[in-house]
C-alpha cells in the first residue's frame, strides 16, 4: 500500500520555483524524487511546465567530481563565495555514496559548503546514490532542470573516480574535475581512459607545495589538450580552497567555457542531448535493451528524441505508448 | 598501632566542579563548599564563556549560567573569587580555547586582591586539540589553537611558575568512546605536540625546556573497570616517563614525574535507579588512587544524579565527603604502593602500553595529532569504539546494572521530592548577566578598549605572546566576546570531522535490526521516497557524541541522514531540514537550554513554511521539562535511559508513519 501523494498544483509550483521559493523549491525537489506512480505524473507536469516558455538555455550547470578528499566541498564553498559576491544566485547538488547493506547513508558537508544560513542565494540538496551502481540515480538530472529554473549557477557534487565521471560528464553543460596533489590516481585514470577528459581541470591544496606543483604538471603532460567535444583547450588549474587561492580564475574559467557554449550556439543542442541520453536510459530500464531494439536500436531513439521538441514529459510517454502497445 | 605514629601521605586536591548562573552565585556556592573541607576550587564556565561569545550574542540564548558560571570581563572574575585570596587557592579552569583570556582575568583580579601573579596557582586545562575530538567548544582551527597553547604555556612557565598550564586530557577522549588503550596513545600523542610545539616555537632557551616538560599535568577519565583503570594510569607514567626522558631529555626525576588530575566517569552514570552511581563513582575513586605510584593529584567527582540535571548543593557535599571518608578514615594513605611486584598488574600495564605504543606509530606515521584530527581519522577511530560499545549495551553484552539488567525497582525516594531530586536553573539569570554586562560596556573607558584590542591584533598577526595583551585587555574592561571576535577575524573559524562516515563492516544484522530496516524501507516506498532525517546539534553544547551515535545507528537502519556536526543556530537547521527535504528532525542537546532552543527552531520551521515537519529530541532533560516539550509539540523525548537503539530508531518511523497519516508497525 502506497499513500496518497499530496496533490500540488504544477501551474503554481513552476511559477514559484521561478521566483525562487525555497519552500517551493524544496517541495519540488521531494516531488521529482518521488517514485509513487501520481507523483511521477505530476512530476512530469512540473518539468513540463518549467521547459514552457523558456529558450532552455537558461542558467549554467557545472559538474564537480575528483576523489574522495579532494577538497571538493571546500572548493565548492570558495567558489559559492565568489559567485554570491558576482551576484550569482547558486544551486547545489550534492551527491554522496549510500550504503549497499541498508540502503542508508550519511549526507554530510552542507556546511563546509556554506558561509551563511540567512543566504536566500544558495540552496544545497544533498542525494544519496542509492544502490545504482556507479552512477548517478536518475533524479539527479530532472532535480537539475528544477535548479535551472531558479538558480543562476547550479553545481553537482559527485565523489569518486570512474563511471560517476563519465554520468556526470553526460548531464552538465561543464564538468570540472578536482585532483588531489601527491595522488597519481587521476593521471592514471586520464591515460587509461577511464576518465573522461573534462573540460577544467584543478589542482586542490596548491597551499601543500612541491607535491601540489608535481601534480600539476603531470596532469599537464598527461592530457590532449584539445577536448574531445570540440573547439576547447582543457585548462589545468591550481587552487587552494582553505587558503583562498586561484578560486576566482577558477570561476572565471568555468564561466569562460559556458559562455563558449553559448556563443558556439552548441548549449541547446547538447542539453537536447542530454535529455536524449537520459530518456533512453529510462526507457531501458523499463523495457532493457530488447525495448529499445523495438523502436530501432539505440542511436535511432537518440537521433529521433534530440530532433523533437517535444516536452520531457511527452516524449518519455509517447515513447512509452508505443513499446507498451507492442508488448 | 596509635595513629599518631603512622606517616600519613598528604591527601590529594579535593575539588568539585562547579559553577552556575552567575559569578555572585557561583562565589557563594564556593565559599559554603570550601568551608566543608573543600581544599581546590574546579570553575565550570557556561558554554557563551568557553566559546567566546557575550552573554547577549544570540547563540548564546539559552546557554547563560547553564553549565557553569558567566564571565564576560574583570567585573564578574573579580565577584567570582570574592573574599577568596587568590594567593592562598589552588584553581582548576576548565577552559580551552579561550583559556589565554580566563587566565588574563584571573591575572588581573590577582592584581586588584594585590596578589603578586607568580604566586598563583592551578590549572588551565587548555588543551583545545581534544575538544576537536569530543565536547567540541573548539573556535578556531588547529595550528592557530596550538598556538595558543603554546603562548600560555612559555608564559606561565616563565612568569607563574606553580601554574599548570595545560592539563591534557584523556578524560573526554574515553567520554568519546575511547578504549584505555586509545586513551593513552591519543593523549600522549597530544602531548607531544604540544611540547613539540613549544619547543619549535623558540620561546623557551632550550636549557628551560625541562621545566616546560615538568609543568604538563593531565586529566583523566576513571570507568567502572577500576582494575584496568589502576593499570592504565600506571601504564601512563611508565610512558610518560619514558618520552620525557627519552623524547625530551629530562634529568630530573620530578620533572619526568606523570601528574594528573581525575573526574571520574560521568559516561557509565545512569538515569534509572541513580542511586547505583554512588557506589559506581566510589570504585571508580578507587581506580585512581590504590596504586600509590599512580595516584591522582586532584580529584572531582560527579554527583550521583547528574543524568537527571543540574546537582544541587548537597548532592555536591555528598560527592566530596566520599573523598573524604576514603582519604581520611581508611588507612589507604598509610601504605606504600600495593600493586608493584604484582605479575598481573605489571602483565596488564605491559599489554596496554604495547597497544598504545603500537597506535601512537600509526598517529605519527600521519604527520601527528593535528594531522590525525584534521584528516578525521582520530574521530573515525573514536567513533568506532563508542558504536561498539553501545552495540555491546544493547545486546546485554556488557552488563549496566538498572539499565540493561535488573531494571524492577522500588520507587526511590531520592527523586521523590518536590525538585524531583535536581536543582532548577535560575531562569532569571540570563536576563540579570545581559543588563549587568550592558551596564558595564557603558561604563568603561572606550578609548582604553580599543586600543588594548588594537595590541590584541598585532600580537595575534605578528606572532607575539598572546599573554601580555591579553592581560592588558583584562585590565581596560575588554568582554569577552570582543577577546574572541578579534582572534576570530585573525585566525578564522573551524568545523572538526564528525567521524561518522565509518565503515559498518563486519556487523551481522540482529532480528531487531533487520526489523527496523524493513520497516524503514517499507515506510520508503510507502511515502514515495527514502526516509531522511537531519540530526541537528542546536546551541553551543559540543557533546556530540549522542547525535553520532543516532547517525550511525540511523545509516545503519537505512534513513538518510542529513548531519552537519555541532554549534547550529536554530536558524541553519530550520533551513537545512527544508532544503534537505527532510521527514523528520531529530535534536541533542545537552546544555540544559532545550526549552528555548526548540521553541526557537519551531518559530523558525514557521518562518519559512516548514511548520509541519515533525521534530523529536535527546538530551538530559529532566521530566517537567519533557512534558512542556511534548505538550509544545514535540513528538518524541529521549534521556540516557533511552539505550535500545533498535527501539528508538522503531520509535522515528512510526512518529513518521503517524505524522503521515500511515498506520504504525508493530
Amino acid at each position: 500500500m502506497t499513500q496518497p501523494a499530496p496533490n500540488l498544483d504544477p501551474v503554481a509550483l513552476a511559477a514559484a520555483v521561478r521566483r525562487g521559493e525555497r519552500a517551493a523549491l524544496a517541495r519540488a525537489l521531494n516531488l521529482l524524487d518521488d517514485r509513487r506512480g501520481e507523483s511521477r505524473l505530476q512530476a512530469s507536469l512540473l518539468l513540463k511546465q518549467l521547459q514552457a516558455g523558456q529558450a532552455g538555455d537558461e542558467g549554467h550547470l557545472i559538474g564537480m567530481t575528483g576523489p574522495p578528499g579532494a577538497g571538493k566541498s571546500s572548493l565548492t564553498a570558495a567558489l559559492i563565495g565568489v559567485w554570491r559576491r558576482r551576484g550569482l544566485r547558486v544551486g547545489v547538488l550534492a551527491v554522496d555514496p549510500s550504503s549497499p547493506v541498508s540502503g542508508g547513508a550519511l549526507l554530510g558537508d552542507r556546511l563546509r559548503m556554506k558561509t551563511s544560513a540567512e543566504d536566500d542565494g544558495v540552496f544545497i540538496r544533498s542525494l544519496a546514490c542509492r544502490g545504482e551502481f556507479g552512477g548517478l540515480s536518475a533524479e539527479v538530472w530532472p532535480m537539475s532542470l528544477v535548479m535551472l529554473a531558479a538558480f543562476d549557477v547550479v553545481m553537482i557534487e559527485t565523489v569518486g573516480v570512474g563511471q560517476r565521471e563519465i554520468d556526470v560528464s553526460r548531464m552538465c553543460d561543464t564538468t570540472c574535475f578536482v585532483a588531489q596533489p601527491g595522488s597519481g590516481d587521476s593521471v592514471q585514470f586520464l591515460k587509461a581512459g577511464i576518465l573522461e577528459v573534462p573540460h577544467v581541470l584543478v589542482v586542490n591544496k596548491e597551499d601543500m607545495g612541491a607535491v601540489a606543483r608535481r601534480t600539476l604538471s603531470e596532469l599537464g603532460t598527461a592530457l590532449g589538450r584539445v577536448h574531445t567535444d570540440g573547439d576547447w583547450e582543457v585548462p589545468v588549474l591550481s587552487a587552494s580552497a582553505t587558503a583562498g587561492t586561484g578560486i576566482e580564475a577558477l570561476a572565471d574559467t568555468l564561466a569562460m567555457h559556458g559562455k563558449a557554449l553559448v556563443e558556439s550556439k552548441r548549449l541547446l543542442e547538447r542539453r537536447r542531448g542530454y535529455r536524449a541520453q537520459w530518456l533512453l536510459k529510462r526507457l531501458q530500464e523499463e523495457f532493457g535493451s530488447h525495448g529499445i531494439d523495438q523502436l530501432g536500436g539505440e542511436q535511432a531513439v537518440l537521433q529521433q528524441l534530440a530532433a523533437q521538441d517535444l516536452s520531457l514529459f511527452e516524449q518519455h510517454q509517447a515513447l512509452r505508448q508505443r513499446l507498451l502497445a507492442t508488448h | 598501632m596509635s595513629q599518631d605514629t603512622v606517616k600519613r601521605d598528604r591527601p590529594w586536591l579535593m575539588r568539585t566542579y562547579s559553577g552556575h548562573s552567575s559569578a555572585k552565585a557561583s562565589n557563594e556556592l564556593y565559599r559554603m563548599n570550601l568551608g566543608k573541607g573543600q581544599t581546590g576550587l574546579s570553575v565550570a564556565f557556561d558554554l557563551p564563556t568557553q566559546t567566546g561569545y557575550d552573554s547577549d550574542h544570540p547563540l548564546a540564548r539559552g546557554e547563560v549560567g547553564k553549565v557553569g558560571v558567566p564571565i564576560d570581563h574583570i567585573g564578574d572574575m573579580e565577584a567570582l573569587f570574592d573574599a577568596i585570596p587568590l594567593d592562598k587557592m589552588n584553581t582548576s579552569m576548565t577552559i580551552n580555547a579561550t583559556a589565554p583570556w580566563l587566565l588574563a582575568l584571573y591575572v588581573a583580579v590577582a592584581e586588584r586582591q594585590g596578589v603578586d601573579p607568580s604566586a598563583l596557582e592551578g590549572t588551565t586545562q587548555n588543551d583545545v586539540l581534544k575538544e576537536y575530538l569530543s565536547r567540541g567548544t573548539y573556535i578556531f582551527p588547529p595550528t592557530p589553537s596550538v598556538r595558543l597553547t603554546t603562548d600560555l604555556i612559555a608564559y606561565t612557565v616563565e612568569n607563574i611558575p606553580r601554574w599548570n598550564p595545560t592539563n591534557i586530557c584523556s578524560y573526554h577522549l574515553q567520554e568519546a568512546g575511547a578504549t584505555p588503550t586509545q586513551e593513552l596513545a591519543y593523549a600522549l600523542s597530544t602531548a607531544i605536540a604540544i611540547l613539540d610545539a613549544v619547543r619549535d616555537s623558540g620561546q623557551i632557551p632550550p636549557e628551560r625546556f625541562a621545566a616546560v616538560v615538568g609543568r604538563i599535568s593531565f586529566f583523566v577519565n576513571a570507568g567502572i573497570r577500576f582494575v584496568e583503570e589502576t593499570c592504565k594510569l600506571r601504564a601512563f607514567g611508565a610512558m610518560w616517563e619514558k618520552m620525557a626522558k627519552e623524547r625530551y631529555g629530562v634529568e630530573d626525576e620530578k620533572q619526568r614525574r606523570f601528574r594528573y588530575g581525575v573526574q571520574v566517569n560521568s559516561l557509565g552514570l545512569t538515569e534509572s535507579q541513580p542511586e547505583n552511581n554512588v557506589q559506581r563513582i566510589v570504585l571508580e575513586m578507587l581506580a585512581v588512587t590504590l596504586s600509590k605510584n599512580a595516584r591522582a593529584r586532584a580529584i572531582q567527582l560527579p554527583a550521583w544524579n547528574e543524568a537527571l540535571g543540574l546537582p544541587r548543593p548537597w548532592d555536591q557535599q555528598w560527592a566530596l565527603r566520599m573523598q573524604q571518608v576514603l582519604a581520611l578514615e581508611t588507612d589507604l594513605l598509610e601504605y606504600g604502593d600495593l600493586f608493584d611486584g604484582s605479575p598481573v598488574i605489571e602483565a596488564k600495564v605491559q599489554e596496554l602500553v604495547a597497544g598504545a605504543e603500537a597506535e601512537m606509530a600509526r598517529v605519527a606515521e600521519q604527520g601527528g595529532m593535528v594531522q590525525a584530527i584534521e584528516s578525521g581519522y582520530v574521530k573515525r577511530e573514536l567513533v568506532v569504539s563508542h558504536t561498539r560499545r553501545m552495540r555491546d549495551i544493547e545486546s546485554g553484552e556488557l552488563k549496566i546494572v538498572g539499565v540493561n539488567c535488573y531494571r524492577e525497582t522500588a520507587e526511590s525516594p531520592l527523586t521523590a521530592g518536590a525538585d524531583a531530586g535536581i536543582m532548577k536553573a535560575d531562569v532569571q539569570a540570563e536576563r540579570d548577566q545581559i543588563a549587568a554586562l550592558q551596564a558595564f560596556r557603558a561604563g568603561r573607558d572606550q578609548a582604553a578598549v580599543a586600543s588594548a584590542l588594537e595590541q590584541l591584533r598585532a600580537a595575534a598577526v605578528g606572532g607575539a605572546n598572546i599573554m601580555p595583551p591579553s592581560i592588558a585587555c583584562a585590565r581596560a574592561g575588554v568582554t569577552t566576546g570582543e577577546w574572541s571576535e578579534v582572534l576570530r577575524e585573525v585566525f578564522g573559524e573551524y568545523r572538526a570531522p564528525t567521524g561518522i562516515d565509518i565503515a559498518l563492516a563486519g556487523q551481522a544484522g540482529s532480528a531487531a535490526m533487520d526489523q527496523v530496516r524493513a520497516g524503514v524501507r517499507r515506510t520508503g516506498e510507502e511515502l514515495g521516497r527514502p526516509l531522511r532525517l537531519l540530526i541537528g546539534k542546536p546551541g553551543l553544547d559540543g557533546h556530540s557524541n549522542g547525535a553520532e551515535q543516532i547517525a550511525v545507528k540511523g545509516r545503519d537502519a537505512g534513513f538518510e541522514i542529513v548531519y552537519e556536526g555541532i554549534r547550529l543556530t536554530p536558524s541553519q537547521i530550520a533551513r537545512a531540514a527544508q532544503e534537505e527535504g527532510v521527514h523528520l528532525i531529530g535534536l541533542s542537546v545537552l546544555s540544559g537550554s532545550h526549552l528555548e532552543l526548540v521553541e526557537d527552531i519551531q518559530a523558525e520551521l514557521k518562518k519559512i513554511g516548514a511548520g509541519d515537519l515533525p521534530l523529536i529530541i535527546g538530551g538530559i532533560i529532566p521530566d517537567d521539562d519533557a512534558r512542556q516539550l511534548l505538550a509544545g509539540g514535540v513528538q518524541a523525548v529521549f534521556t540516557p535511559k533511552d539505550v535500545d537503539m533498535n527501539a528508538i530508531m522503531a520509535r522515528l518511523v512510526n512518529i513518521i508513519r503517524l505524522h503521515n497519516g500511515l498506520e504504525e508497525l508493530a
